[in-house]
């Protein structure tokens, strides 16, 4: 028995993604709508950084939906172990439980300190214990090691591969039945770029992940793929278990920061006059005390706060997920300037263009004329500041958590484990796989983000479509 | 004849946009002799840049030049390595582009920029160099040159900073000019100024100009020779004086047909059908094929070739085979009959006599003494430190069903009225009564019921239309604001509106599926007919035309005016007819007012105004209208300078720095209004009782 627990933050992102349903199937509906995404579809690179996006999504949406495990009591009642556990833990289980003493490098067998042990002959000596997971199977470790090695890998990478078929088949067969033609010219199409949708690299980057994700998983059951940390916790499943706090401090953020910064910034310039020196004082202000001073004292009333109310945070977990919370709320509070500035100036433009002018010869009220003709108008430097404030808050993120005022100590993130590499680098040999593991998921994350974010501006900057502008119709009644 | 400067031979330009080829000079032969100012003719987008900046081999990075070959006397400059081509750019060819604002860079004085030139192609140093800057800033007529050498694009007027380009073009003695529509974003004074320097230092260096325009007025002004281009080729080369006598190519005699003169005020203008072809297909007849009158079955199947007639003229129409003998029959371009192209409109009638018209009681708008300042605000606290008079004091009135023309170079407050009436702009003072109703004063909700009357259209027809809205919701905003209408329900737009959409639609000319598309996918005549379908759906009563035409091609203009007019016979419309350009208000308009300043110098029948000009600036703005009609010979009023900041307007009347006829009178005054008959009157002291018997 399991009994789901419902976070703060899921649901948000529970919230979050029914908006995105709605928004999805509105643009679905509307043939006008849905025109520009259709050309974010035909993008290569936007292909592909979806592919990898939606894996990193899929990963923080498992960590999301969490749960509690009964505990069958004395007396028949059922109680609830206190851990909160997510589909996530349960899917990689044994990365969770099988923790190791200490630091051991990634696929190791051995720990990565010295320390004195008891020999069978009594005698004490120096020498790299055994891990008590990593490669436990292996018969004769120094003979077996690479080889086992080796072998699970290219057996991942085949398993790797055969599933990349699938995907590959299932294409070929769709692409076939929407072209009537056969599989392999369906598949010779694919293979020479001429389909509309860019199926060869999104293929290509399922292929990618598959290549990458297989060998890894297959590694996983038996060694420890990125090494374990400081109290012998495995790198891969802190980083998977980052990847949730990333992507919401990435996402609720700028659901935070989006009203502020729209309705200001659209405000401000639409209006001029005192409601724009009201609102420019203010960003100016706000712009002028450093982020991270008021990040600080924020959090730290916060915690001061969940301290003197324990009763409402029953367990660490939620503590850590009102932190969370509390940090998106602060982080969206003191990031809308730069988009508030941003629409600023571009309804500054807008507010004098003949269409606005046309409406107000209307007696087209103010509201109106903001919603229907500035904000459809600024959607796409939203878009953009949207995206690219993601990669930046998911740094941010980092960069708070190394500083000690991000996420909660209990919480993984991208930030404490680069905290925690801090004084790992500092040590001789250095460990370097904490940091180097942290690297390459955010790098991947935020690369991602960002060409998916350049192919939706592309398809959605209205300077961009019309260049490929066909006259419309035909005939001209006048002439 | 001795070999020419320039030889073009079969020049091809291809743009690659995206999978689709663009063919935008496609076979393009001609000749430039030495002192000798050939004019390329054509709209928008029939290649007449690209031809100039493939001469230039400045073109983008998408255009490729396929073939043929470009000789500057006798060497190709199609096979010159990059670095002896910028020898050849500056030093023996140079260019003036069309937006003076764009081409000067803004932090550098206009004395560094004709320096920088002169470094690079001449060994000048120092005080020689010094000395040629001088040189060339005179040379182009900018007084003061020791002074202007040293003020940046910012500081020097539009006219001036022209004079600035053609300076820096010229430093180096080129032997061809490449103009590429240099006049066309200055008014029509300092156009002709412009022109008159052109045509000056042309013939004192003996140079070679290759002049890029759009206006056939212009061509008659200055050049020698006339070839007019149609979707990538030449369809007619021929001298000016025989071009303009008596076009051969059937596009050439449909664009003069098309430019709107007084004596086709009756009916409405001859329009090219159709649209120009996309230059993305490869063609097997005749490009001009689907639009022309003349058409011949074989027109669409083959070709046709050059045929030359006479030693430098030729044209590229089948009608003038040697076979056919005949070509097309000799008739002057303003007579030609529209008889096919027209068959569809319904004839515009003749508004009902005036005179009585012109009386006060019955005009539909009246304003009286309207005033708009602007104030300038300055320092920590934004107090005010002066105020720019754009609008200074204007009245007149626009009876039912007529049109009044405002016309005035740009900067003299004409746009500001027209705002200023429907109150996009807060007029300072003064009255605007719409049916005996003042709209200024009148709260946000009262005013917004009067709306309904009063509408405008706008110049740039990419601006006025929201790109993110579809034609139907652009058309029904007005209606949704004003109530116009019953209101659909939370699906959409009621049906009654969608008919209304579709009703006005078919009226502007445009089939009524058009209303789920966006704006992008029209062309810009297509834009401006939305515009005034927009205008149109809450049944107006006067409509503010703000130079709708002006960023329009004279065919697709044509289009324009004829369904503006159309629209005033059919329901009545009254339009207050804003612009700069007048021979389109000579087509339209019933009255005329003139602006100067912010203020109305001229005010009358558009018959008077233009035949009998009476106040020193209509007639020197009239006489810089570049005419077509090359027969007559008019002696050009050169005016001095610069329109003067409408901050500090001169003393006493505003024009007196300017005029021709100044009298020291003029200084101290500004000038009473005096009549010269009923409906025709002038603010000018020339004609004033007493000062004019005096001077």
């Amino acid at each position: 028995m399991i009994k789901p627990v419902m976070l703060w933050t899921d649901a948000l992102v529970f919230l979050l993604l029914a908006v995105i349903t709605f928004f999805v199937w509105t643009v679905y509906r509307h043939e006008h709508l849905a025109a520009p995404w259709r050309k974010v579809g035909h993008s290569a690179s936007g292909m592909a950084a979806l592919v990898v996006l939606s894996c990193f999504v899929l990963i923080g949406f498992l960590d999301t939906l969490h749960y509690r495990v009964s505990i069958p009591g004395k007396d028949g009642k059922t109680t609830y172990a206190v851990e909160v556990l997510s589909a996530l833990d349960a899917m990689v289980g044994p990365l969770r439980t099988q923790k190791e003493k200490t630091y051991s490098a990634p696929l190791a067998t051995h720990l990565f300190a010295k320390e004195t042990l008891q020999g069978a002959d009594g005698r004490e000596i120096r020498e790299f214990p055994r891990l008590r997971y990593g490669g436990a199977g292996l018969k004769d470790v120094r003979r077996d090691h690479v080889p086992d090695v080796l072998q699970r890998a290219a057996l991942g990478l085949g398993a790797g591969l055969l599933l990349w078929m699938l995907p590959v088949a299932w294409v070929c067969r769709r692409v076939a039945r929407r072209s009537k033609s056969g599989l392999r010219a369906a598949f010779l199409s694919i293979a020479r770029r001429e389909t509309q949708v860019p199926w060869h690299a999104i293929l290509l980057a399922i292929g990618a992940v598959c290549i990458v994700a297989s060998p890894m998983a297959a590694l996983a059951s038996q060694y420890h793929v990125f090494g374990t940390d400081k109290v012998g916790q495995d790198v891969l499943y802190l980083a998977l278990k980052s990847i949730r706090p990333g992507l919401i401090i990435g996402t609720l953020t700028t659901l935070v920061m989006l009203p502020f910064a729209l309705a200001l910034g659209i405000m401000a310039g639409y209006f001029r006059g005192w409601v724009d020196d009201v609102i420019q004082y203010l960003y100016t202000t706000l712009h002028s005390i450093p982020g991270v001073l008021l990040i600080a004292a924020a959090v730290l009333m916060m915690q001061v706060y969940v301290e003197n109310h324990g009763s409402l945070f029953p367990t660490t977990v939620e503590r850590a997920d009102f932190r969370l919370l509390f940090l998106c709320l602060i982080l969206g509070v003191t990031s809308w300037t730069s988009l508030c500035r941003l629409l600023r100036g571009e309804s500054l433009k807008l507010r004098e263009m003949e269409y606005i002018q046309a409406a107000h010869a209307f007696g087209v009220s103010h509201a109106r004329i903001m919603i229907r003709h500035i904000l459809p108008n600024v959607m796409h430097i939203v878009l953009i500041a949207v995206v690219m404030d993601f990669s930046g808050l998911v740094l941010a993120e980092a960069v708070l958590s190394y500083i000690g005022i991000g996420v909660d100590p209990s919480m993984n993130s991208f930030g404490s484990m680069i905290n925690s590499a801090r004084l790992e680098m500092a040590r001789e040999p250095m460990v370097w796989w904490s940091l180097a593991a942290a690297f390459s998921f955010m790098l991947v994350l935020v690369l991602a983000a960002n060409l998916f974010g350049d192919a939706v501006r592309d398809a959605l900057d209205p300077r961009v479509s019309t260049r490929k502008a066909v006259p419309a119709a035909p005939a001209k009644a006048a002439a | 004849m001795s070999a020419p400067l320039l030889r073009v031979r079969d020049l091809r330009t291809w743009i690659h946009a995206g999978e689709n080829v663009v063919r935008a000079v496609d076979g393009l032969s001609f000749d430039i002799a030495r002192g000798e100012t050939f004019a390329l003719v054509g709209e928008s987008g029939c290649g007449k840049s690209m031809t100039a900046l493939s001469v230039m081999r400045l073109l983008p990075e998408a255009a490729l030049i396929s073939s043929g070959a470009v000789e500057l006397d006798g060497v190709n400059l199609l096979a010159l390595p990059e670095t002896s081509m910028r020898d050849v750019r500056g030093g023996r060819i140079a260019m003036i582009f069309q937006e003076p604002n764009l081409s000067l860079n803004p932090v550098m004085t206009a004395g560094e920029q004709i320096a920088e030139t002169l470094r690079r192609h001449t060994p000048l140093e120092g005080d020689a160099l010094e000395a040629r800057v001088l040189e060339m800033l005179d040379a182009v007529r900018i007084p003061d040159a020791k002074q202007r050498r040293h003020e940046y694009a910012f500081q020097l007027s539009g006219g001036m900073k022209q004079r600035v380009m053609i300076a820096i073009a010229l430093s180096c003695n080129p032997e061809l000019l490449v103009a590429d529509e240099p006049t066309t974003a200055l008014d029509v004074t300092i156009q002709a100024q412009i022109l008159e320097l052109l045509r000056d230092l042309q013939k004192e260096r003996q140079m070679s100009v290759l002049l890029i325009t759009h206006d056939l007025g212009v061509v008659a002004d200055v050049a020698h020779r006339v070839a007019v281009m149609y979707a990538g080729e030449i369809v007619e080369t021929a001298d000016s004086g025989d071009f303009f006598a008596a076009p051969r190519h059937p596009y050439a005699r449909k664009l003069f047909d098309s430019l709107p003169t007084a004596n086709k005020r009756g009916r409405p203008l001859a329009v090219i059908p159709g649209a120009v072809p996309p230059l993305t297909r490869v063609f097997e007849g005749c490009r001009f094929v689907e639009r022309c009158e003349h058409a011949l079955p074989s027109c669409s199947s083959s070709v046709p070739a050059w045929i030359a007639l006479g030693a430098a003229s030729g044209v590229r129409c089948q009608l003038y085979a040697p076979e056919m003998k005949s070509g097309l029959p000799a008739e002057s371009p303003t007579a030609s009959a529209p008889a096919q192209s027209t068959s569809a409109q319904t004839p515009v009638p003749q508004a009902p006599e005036l005179g009585a018209q012109m009386d006060a009681s019955n005009a539909l708008l009246r304003v009286n003494d309207l005033k708009v300042h602007f104030p300038i605000r300055k320092g920590l606290l934004k107090r005010t430190v002066g105020h720019v008079h754009a609008v200074d004091g204007v009245s007149f009135a626009i009876p039912r069903g007529r049109t009044l023309g405002l016309v005035g170079e740009s900067g003299c407050g004409k746009t500001t009225i027209g705002k200023g009436v429907l109150r996009l702009i807060e007029p300072t003072s003064g009255a605007v009564l719409y049916d005996g109703e003042d709209l200024i004063g009148l709260t946000r909700k009262r005013l917004r019921e009067r709306r309904r009357h009063v509408q405008i259209i706008f110049q740039d027809p990419y601006a006025s239309l929201n790109p993110r809205m579809r034609v139907a919701e652009t058309i029904e905003e007005g209606m949704a604001a004003l109530g116009v209408g019953e209101a659909g329900g939370s699906r959409g737009m009621g049906t009654e509106r969608m008919a209304r959409i579709d009703a006005l639609l078919v009226e502007v000319g445009l089939p009524p599926d058009v209303k789920f598309r966006y704006p992008h996918e029209f062309s810009g005549g297509q834009r401006q007919r939305i515009a005034i379908a927009r205008a149109l759906a809450v049944d107006p009563q006067l409509i503010i035309c703000d130079e709708p035409t002006s960023a329009l091609d004279v065919s697709v203009q044509a289009q324009i005016l004829n369904l503006l007019k159309d629209l005033q016979a059919r329901k009545g419309l009254s339009y207050l007819f804003i612009t700069h350009n007048i021979s389109v208000v000579e087509f339209i308009a019933h009255e005329l007012a003139v602006m100067y300043l912010g203020r109305i110098v001229e005010h009358g029948l558009v018959d008077e105004v233009l035949r009998e000009p009476r106040h020193p600036y209509t007639r020197a703005l009239l006489s810089a209208v570049p005419d077509v009609d090359t027969a007559t010979q008019r002696q050009i009023i050169r005016l001095q300078g610069d329109l003067p900041s409408p901050v500090h307007p001169p003393a006493g009347c505003h024009f007196h720095p300017r005029c021709p006829q100044a009298m020291p009178h003029c200084s101290v005054r500004y000038p009473e209004m005096v009549l010269y008959g009923a409906t025709h009157s002038a603010c000018c002291h020339l004609d004033s009782h007493g000062s004019a018997r005096k001077a």
